[in-house]
């Protein structure tokens, strides 16, 4: 009977704890929303914030932080996926693949802090690039570069093998059957991964401090001339993100409603990386669907 | 003609092959020359504290006075190296058994409805931005804390308590990974010899995965050990090792967060806080050199 009740208490101990996590979460949202959601309005959306007087917003970081997210995808997605299906695809097991799977195993847990210091001393100074969102992008590569290459070589690996042994059987060239014939069906994947990436992009902060910097020019958003200073599209402005701000008025706000514009701050971040995962989970299930319907059909 | 036309569409192939091929060594090349510079340049800098500012290891190292630009400007970096180790630490001791218990419930307890209720728990506990985890910190668990035990609420309880919720689902992802994949049959025999779910629990699948759960576990530890902003918020910032959990103290990656935007490239304590990013660094090394032991210990 001891080792009844035993089996009993553990049960009990592993159910409360498994639960505690989900009060944890539902206790973190419900938190962040309920501060937070109502101090956002369209006008907090689009203001520009004040530095000591209440009542500011956080229009300049938002627009930043979503301008920032596009160039940094430019950039990794493509070489993501490029370096990806040659680990897919192309690398024979030895000693180059190992270094390069090391390598980015490496990067991807180095601290975003370390990639920070890194674009600041390279990006920011000896290319000259200053803080500037192009900074920013190029440190949010060396971020991001890892996770697109893992995204991409497990969407290729899980295509079925005779796709490609049917793409060979009709004598194609190994680079066409990549692009034709196991790109399409890797591209879902690709996709969702893709989406997911970009809510981890979106709310980093500690890479983005030393790059893309921590102000925000005056904005003239009638203004499209890219290389004006205050266009927004300007890529050689400083830009200071959303998460940046948020970390920003915690530690040295000034204006006396700082708690709240933080608490909608973070509101907006949250319910925009919450966007992004079920984006990314309703489109991977669509895609999903349709793949299973043209299978049932043959 | 017909040999002329298979010629030109092998040349086609050579050609597509060719672009396809020159396009990803382009990729890889980069990766490889984002690590090499970023390690050389980190280095390079890391090492000028000892080179040109003439600090020795152990005053660094060892040294617990951190007074950069005092008359006689010391640069002891232990308390944040303590603080660091020790927020750590505390954040894996809470976390892995939360997780581990998260990954059971997930895999043992109520595989069907546990999966589907704690799957999109973590998924979305990973996908919260590090600054708002700070945040809530700020204006939750420091309050709960001021009240509750004695001292400002900030501190290092405060760090710990916030990091252990942000690695939460690094551990219990890899963890669950491993109960999953382990084979049917090890379970059912156990069963079958009349022991109980606990002892199937305690005595065969925990022995068995523990490599895999360690893999979670240090890979949890090495995100706590590099995240920068939510425990630079809650911690409170003071250059002293703590000698309680209410205590303010400094982590590396505070110390540089703050550090950085305020002093001069080239100076002796911006080397100084370069150093600690080397220390950083070498800490990543090795935190991914313990995962690779671990699986090889995994894969036997």
């Amino acid at each position: 009977m001891k080792a009844k009740t035993a089996d009993k208490i553990a049960t009990y101990v592993i159910v409360t704890l498994a639960l505690l996590i989900v009060a944890v979460l539902a206790g973190l949202l419900g938190y962040i929303l309920f501060r937070g959601v109502s101090h956002i309005s369209w006008d907090f959306l689009t203001s520009a914030p004040r530095k000591i007087r209440a009542g500011g917003g956080i229009g300049p970081q938002l627009f930043n932080s979503l301008f920032l997210l596009v160039l940094t995808l430019l950039i990794t997605v493509p070489l993501g996926i490029g370096a990806g299906i040659y680990m897919a695809e192309y690398a024979r097991p030895g000693r180059i693949t190992g270094f390069i799977r090391l390598i980015v195993e490496v990067l991807s847990s180095f601290p975003s802090i370390v990639v920070g210091l890194f674009g600041l001393l390279l990006i920011v100074n000896i290319f000259g690039l200053g803080f500037s969102l192009v900074s920013g992008a190029l440190a949010l590569t060396v971020f991001n570069l890892p996770l697109m290459v893992r995204i991409t070589e497990q969407a290729f690996r899980s295509v079925p093998p005779q796709q490609k042994e049917a793409g060979f059987a009709l004598g194609l060239s190994k680079w066409k059957i990549v692009t034709t014939v196991l790109f399409p069906v890797a591209l879902p994947a690709i996709i969702t991964g893709t989406i997911l990436s970009a809510g981890r992009v979106f709310g980093e902060a500690a890479a983005l401090m030393f790059t893309a910097g921590m102000s925000s020019p005056r904005l003239d958003f009638g203004n499209w001339n890219p290389l004006s200073p205050s266009s927004p599209l300007n890529p050689f402005r400083p830009a200071e993100t959303l998460a940046v701000h948020i970390w920003k008025i915690n530690s040295e706000g000034l204006a006396p409603d700082a708690a709240e514009i933080a608490a909608g701050a973070s509101a907006v971040l949250v319910i925009t990386v919450l966007i992004f995962n079920l984006v990314a989970r309703y489109f991977g299930r669509l895609i999903y669907r349709k793949l299973t319907a043209s299978r049932r059909m043959n | 003609m017909r040999a002329q036309s298979s010629k030109s569409r092998i040349e086609k192939h050579h050609i597509e092959d060719l672009i396809g091929r020159s396009y990803m060594s382009f990729c890889v090349l980069l990766l490889i020359v984002s690590i090499v510079s970023m390690v050389y340049f980190v280095t390079s800098r890391g090492i000028s504290t000892f080179a040109i500012d003439k600090v020795s290891f152990s005053d660094f190292f060892f040294g617990t006075n951190w007074s950069p630009e005092g008359d006689h400007p010391s640069f002891g970096a232990l308390p944040f190296i303590a603080g660091s180790f020790i927020t750590t630490l505390l954040a894996a001791l809470i976390a892995s058994p939360l997780s581990i218990c998260a990954a059971l419930f997930m895999t043992e307890i109520v595989p069907g409805w546990g999966k589907k209720l704690l799957q999109p728990v973590i998924e979305l506990l990973s996908g919260i931005p590090s600054v708002v985890y700070g945040f809530v910190g700020l204006s939750v668990i420091v309050p709960f804390l001021r009240n509750v035990f004695p001292g400002q609420g900030i501190g290092v309880a405060a760090g710990a308590l916030v990091l252990s919720v942000m690695i939460l689902p690094t551990i219990t992802s890899v963890a669950a990974d491993a109960l999953s994949a382990l084979p049917q049959n090890l379970k059912e025999s156990s069963f079958a010899l009349g022991a109980t779910r606990w002892q199937t629990i305690a005595r065969v699948i925990i022995p068995t995965t523990l490599p895999a759960i360690l893999t979670g576990v240090v890979l949890g530890m090495a995100r706590a050990f590099g995240e920068a902003l939510a425990v630079q918020m809650v911690i409170g910032n003071a250059p002293f090792i703590p000698t309680s959990l209410f205590e303010s103290a400094s982590t590396l990656t505070s110390v540089i967060t703050l550090g950085m935007g305020n002093t001069t490239m080239g100076s002796p304590q911006n080397n100084a806080l370069w150093s600690m990013a080397l220390v950083l660094m070498l800490m990543t090394f090795l935190f991914v050199f313990i995962v690779r032991m671990l699986e090889k210990r995994r894969s036997i």
